[in-house]
């Protein structure tokens, strides 16, 4: 079936849209098989409203048929639009017919299943052509620019056709002393043939970083040599490694009836595990759903507000994500110890743990650059399932299948740290922002799919064109920037005590006066920085930052003068 | 100097909040003025002064192996934690800081001891820094409706107002003498803020003592005649902040709320704010959560809900937002009080000024507003503060909810301030440390009669002098948004948890890097290019334009503190309270998890001894789970901070 087949209205006239603080407006109202069209009807100057239909997450309508006569001067609907970047609009339609075949059509094609159908593959803008390299960066890529690998690593590409694991890329980074032979073995013995691969070598030590799907021990606690000696590897010869499994120890316990498991301190003996219970999948994107409906009802009391807030649980998964990266980051850079992540499938809290740890450890994700590589390498090429996670935000009265906003918990925490950290990331909030709309509607096709081998598959490479390079074009790249961005080479520890912790009101709070205001600040400390740049001339900008790096905490020096009066 | 017992004591232990294995052994000292900890051996010596008026309360806890505990619990929300070795000399320490803690006469306290080495001239011109009669005249008074009143010069019609009042040049003496007899504490109406543009007026005062049916022709007038000042309005607004129940229940005690039947033209309106003794208790339940050690998320949020505060904060925000609109948008006068008036009408005639007259939101017109509104008005600083040893049910943090209701609207509009948080919580300190003049006493009368300014310094030049650090970056005077009324938006949201005050002395809960002071160091630095570059452009110097930047970048180069950005975090969920040492020495071996071997030399290395201290304390629990391993999981997640 075609798309346009299921477009029954393309056009009405006399429209009336209603945001959150804008005045309506009036125009006309056009659907287009993936985009929803408002225009006012102002001739010079018209402002025009372009929605992705696939931002759309739930449509409620409701039609008033006065009298009963169809068409007459009192018909009318309105459809209630919700969208995944958590905009709320309304749209007012003169004439019943009309209005329910706007809202047919934009369920329809809202929801298109098929990847090929999406908008990525028709989008053409001619700034941008489709033959080049797509994406950043690659295993390979990784493997050349990080020096201290090379001597005990190597690149392995023993998956080059998928077949070992579905959901890796085809080239991953391996102990040398392992071959490929037991790397298939120890695929079959790990759910989904994840098996351990490095994910970060970190700069100072050599210490790594890797991850994995559980191990299939089951009930007979099953062993599997080749993977026992492939984590011996890793370690190589050091003492001890940490196995930080991202559930509890009875959850890792009862996964071993269902034929899951956990490694077994007899078998691994030079590994300790750690066990961090973390929230995954449905209880994850329920929590998502509650937060979006406490944020919504500015009536509430406080009272409400905070117990709905706490309700939702979400800043507790905040939390969560965040301790356990801390630890991770304690057992690599404090104590010089190796660490393998995994939970169960390890495509979703374990690529959010080991992601953050990366950005609290190694000053190279924290740049655009390092921090879209970061996101290239360790979600859409590691094989976080986009697609089934992000079928629906919070608004969809749909059933839910596999949804999870993982990865919007990773932005959340990522501008945590931020906050705590204003100077050392090189991007500000906005890309954050940027990038938890496109993870859910995009022109692009980056975030299509759910792994490497279904974008081989539907050719997302060849047929669309890839976000992270378009963000990192230098006109596009700008509005990116943190202004009081100041490298530096330490690990950016956060704190992770409820106090320090905030509600993200950039994103949850993003369509209400509130976001206004700030956006005001934003605008300040850009004009000030620039007025700094020009008085001081392009090539002084970074020394006279750099001197104000690390600063001390604002009030060392009052509590100096209040202690010693 | 009698009440000191013990003036010295050694080998005492002070022990950080966060992590009880943060400690350092030095030497304690009472002075008459002061508590001393000097810190021995340590190279980054950190002397702790604590001033006794600062002191809340002193806890004697019970004796642990180390020692004897002993808490001191500040007004500013420090508290500190020292193990004494001696039973007898804790108890004697104990019992000289109770008594130096609460003073019982105002020559005792701080400021009339206190000496910065000025002479009389510059004591005198401290005083003269504010000047109250200059902001009238700034507000556009007096004029041809409102002339200050000499009735209350020397005290008689109300001993708790300032001598000077503005009232409308139409009521006469009796007319005033009549509505202070109706008014509680003889508390009449008289004027706060009057507005320029329209001529509208807050104006505020006590409650009538109408009973059940009581009136007074005087009161009546004078309120017609507060209205008639507005020459623009036909009606006025009258307040009453208390919450409907209460001010009903004032009645049966002859006290009471205005009868619109009575009064021509007045709207009357009740606003729920709570009194002193609910805001009391809502203050310590806050203190009680923002001390909990490693709360879950979950538990921080039920503590913050339960504790109600922001509830009140928000329901002052209203009553302020509702005022400033009345007066800015519908150029309606409105008559503000409570019980006393106050209390909660101070809280709430301040904040909607705040929101009305942008000169507020300046440093010198903040503390303008605090002189006028609390300090002259008459509330009641040393028994809401607790400078004196008196009746506890006195004491409520009514400041500090105004001085939090200006950090919230700060939070909302980042531009619209020209100072800072810590500018507000240096007006907090200093109002309850008694180090300076102002803050003492409960009226006008009570200051004059104890000879304050001559004898007590006043803190707002002090604060002057000091206005670098209180610069706000990003004020933006000239924004439209930010010239008239601020619009805040109550919804529930848009209150937050005051970190900065309330867990000021837990450091690591604060961001590592201050935006504000990189703000403040780039402005300040671009001010000075400007003017180096006037200058040499004036004189006309050889030097090229980045020899002159060079010698410059010298002077910014500021000693830096990286260990900070370096500070690892409580990532395990420590609670000293499962833990204890003979099982973290005897786990620690096996374990061998965050233990001795580290090579960091950061200030807070403690913090993996406590992590060894959880995860032995866990490991070594009871064994959850039949498992073939040999060496017990440690299961940290069940007490762990992911457990919510």
């Amino acid at each position: 079936m075609e798309l346009s087949e299921h477009i029954k209205t393309a056009n009405v006239e006399d429209v009336t849209l209603r945001r959150p603080f804008h005045p309506a407006l009036r125009g006309t109202l056009c659907v287009t098989s993936h985009h929803l069209l408002f225009s006012d009807r102002k001739d010079e100057a018209s402002w025009q409203l372009l929605i992705l239909l696939k931002n759309i997450d739930a449509i409620e309508k409701s039609v008033e048929n006065l009298f009963g006569y169809p068409r007459a001067v009192g018909s009318s609907g309105t459809i209630t639009i919700k969208c995944k970047d958590l905009l709320v609009l309304q749209l007012e339609i003169p004439g019943m017919e009309e209005c329910l075949n706007i809202a047919s059509s934009i369920e329809a094609l809202s929801s298109l299943e098929s990847v090929t159908e999406m908008y990525p593959f028709f989008y053409r803008p001619s700034h941008l052509t489709l033959n080049g390299p797509w994406g950043l960066s690659s295993t390979e890529q990784y493997y050349k620019q990080t020096e201290r690998l090379w001597d005990r690593w190597r690149v392995s590409t023993l998956n080059s056709d998928y077949s070992v694991c579905p959901s890796y890329p085809s080239a991953v980074i391996m102990p040398r002393e392992v071959d490929d032979d037991k790397l298939i073995r120890s695929a079959r013995f790990r759910q989904g043939g994840r098996f351990p691969v490095l994910s970060y070598c970190h700069h100072r030590n050599g210490m790594v970083i890797m991850r994995s799907s559980q191990p299939l021990t089951g009930a007979n606690k099953k062993r599997c040599k080749e993977d026992e000696l492939l984590l011996q590897a890793v370690i190589d010869g050091s003492e001890l490694g940490y196995i930080i499994d991202l559930r509890s120890a009875q959850q890792a316990q009862q996964a071993r009836m269902t034929g899951g498991g956990f490694e077994s301190k007899s078998f691994y003996s030079h590994w300790k595990r750690i066990h961090r219970h973390h929230e995954r999948g449905k209880v994850v994107q329920e929590s998502l759903i509650k937060l979006v409906e406490a944020c919504s009802d500015p009536s509430h009391s406080v009272d409400r507000w905070l117990s709905k807030l706490e309700n939702s649980k979400w800043l507790s998964h905040v939390h969560s994500a965040l301790s356990t990266a801390g630890l991770v980051v304690e057992c690599v850079e404090r104590d010089g110890h190796s660490v393998l992540v995994h939970g169960s499938e390890g495509t979703d809290n374990t690529l959010l743990v080991s992601s953050l740890a990366q950005l609290i450890l190694d000053p190279a994700s924290r740049t655009v650059t390092g921090f879209l590589c970061l996101l290239e390498r360790e979600w859409i090429q590691a094989g976080h399932p986009f697609q089934q996670r992000c079928a629906h935000s919070a608004y969809s009265h749909a059933r839910l299948k596999q949804e999870c906003p993982i990865f919007l918990l990773l932005l959340d925490c990522v501008w945590q740290v931020w906050r705590q950290f204003p100077l050392a990331l090189e991007f500000s909030e906005a890309l954050l922002l940027r990038l938890a709309q496109e993870v859910y509607a995009s022109n692009y096709g980056t975030f299509l799919c759910n792994s490497e081998q279904e974008r081989c598959a539907a050719g997302v490479k060849e047929n669309t064109h890839c976000l992270f390079q378009s963000l990192l074009r230098p006109d596009i790249e700008e509005q990116y920037l943190n202004p009081l961005y100041e490298p530096t080479d330490l690990a950016i520890w956060p704190s992770v005590h409820p106090q320090s912790l905030q509600l993200w009101t950039g994103l949850f709070l993003r369509w209400t006066e509130y976001a206004q205001n700030m956006e005001e600040a934003r605008e300040e400390v850009w004009s000030i920085v620039k007025e700094h740049h020009e008085q001081a001339g392009p090539d002084r900008t970074n020394n006279t930052l750099s001197t104000h790096c690390d600063t001390l905490t604002p009030f060392e020096n009052l509590m100096d003068e209040l202690t010693i009066l | 100097m009698e009440h000191i017992r013990m003036p010295k004591v050694e080998h005492v232990r002070l022990v950080d909040r966060s992590s009880s294995r943060r400690t350092q052994v030095g030497t304690l000292y009472l002075t008459a003025t002061h508590t001393i900890f000097v810190g021995k051996g340590s190279e980054d010596r950190n002397d702790l002064w604590v001033l006794h008026s600062l002191v809340c309360n002193v806890v004697k806890h019970k004796a642990s192996q180390s020692g004897y505990p002993l808490l001191i619990i500040c007004k500013n929300f420090q508290v500190i934690r020292f193990i004494i070795p001696q039973e007898s000399d804790c108890h004697d320490v104990y019992i000289s800081l109770s008594r130096l803690s609460r003073p019982e006469k105002y020559e005792e306290l701080y400021c009339f001891s206190f000496n910065p080495n000025v002479d009389k001239a510059e004591r005198e011109h401290s005083w003269d820094f504010l000047d109250l009669k200059a902001e009238y005249s700034r507000m556009g008074l007096p004029n041809k409706l409102w002339h200050v009143n000499p009735i209350n010069r020397e005290y008689r019609v109300c001993d708790t107002y300032p001598a000077d009042l503005f009232v409308p040049k139409s009521v006469t003496l009796p007319v005033i003498v009549g509505s202070s007899k109706f008014r509680s504490r003889g508390r009449f109406p008289t004027l706060s803020y009057y507005c320029k543009e329209n001529h509208a007026t807050i104006c505020r005062s006590s409650q009538p003592l109408s009973g059940f049916s009581a009136r007074c022709l005087e009161d009546e007038q004078m309120l017609q005649a507060i209205m008639k000042s507005n020459p623009g309005s036909r009606f006025m607004y009258v307040v009453d902040t208390r919450p409907k129940l209460n001010a009903m229940a004032n009645r049966a005690a002859g006290k009471g709320y205005e009868n619109e039947d009575n009064y021509c033209n007045i709207k009357f309106q009740f606003i729920g704010i709570e009194n002193i003794h609910v805001m009391r208790n809502s203050q310590q339940k806050l203190i009680e959560v923002s001390a909990l050690h490693s709360p879950s998320m979950g538990e921080f949020l039920t503590g913050l809900e339960n504790s109600d505060w922001l509830r009140h904060i928000k329901s002052i925000m209203e009553a302020g937002l509702f005022i400033s609109k009345a007066v800015a948008e519908e150029g309606v006068s409105v008559l503000v009080h409570c019980s006393d008036g106050w209390d909660r009408t101070a809280q709430v005639c301040s904040v909607a000024s705040v929101l009305l007259d942008p000169y507020y939101r300046t440093l010198k017109g903040l503390m303008v507003l605090i002189e006028k509104d609390w300090v002259s008005f008459g509330h009641m600083f040393s028994h809401r503060c607790g400078h004196l040893i008196g009746e506890a049910k006195e004491v409520s943090p009514v400041i500090d909810q105004f001085l939090e209701c200006v950090w919230q609207l700060m939070e909302q509009f980042p531009c619209a301030f020209e100072y800072n948080e810590k500018f507000l919580i240096s007006i907090h300190i200093h109002i309850y440390s008694c180090h300076y003049g102002n803050f003492i006493c409960n009226s006008q009368k009570e200051r004059k009669d104890l000879c304050i300014k001559e004898k007590a310094h006043s803190v707002w030049l002090h604060l002057w002098e000091k206005k670098l650090d209180f610069m706000n970056p990003l004020f933006k005077p000239d924004q439209s948004q930010n010239q008239g009324l601020l619009r805040p938006s109550t919804a529930p949201y848009c209150f937050k948890y005051w970190r900065r005050l309330y867990n000021r002395f837990d450091r690591e809960l604060h961001p590592r890097q201050s935006e504000l002071d990189c703000l403040m160091t780039v402005k300040e630095e671009t001010q000075k290019l400007e003017e180096e570059l006037a200058l040499y452009e004036g004189v006309k110097l050889n030097f090229s334009k980045s020899g002159v930047l060079d010698s410059k970048q010298a002077l910014w180069s500021l000693p830096l503190d990286t260990s900070l950005a370096n500070t690892p975090q409580d990532y395990i969920g420590g609670a000293p309270n499962v833990f204890t040492l003979q099982q973290g020495e005897r786990e620690s071996a096996e374990l061998c998890l965050f233990g001795d071997q580290t090579k960091s030399s950061d200030a807070d290395n403690s913090d993996q001894e406590s992590g060894v201290a959880d995860f032995s304390s866990h490991s070594s629990g009871e064994e959850s789970l039949p498992s073939e391993d040999s060496v017990k999981d440690p299961d940290s997640d069940e007490t762990g901070p992911n457990r919510a």
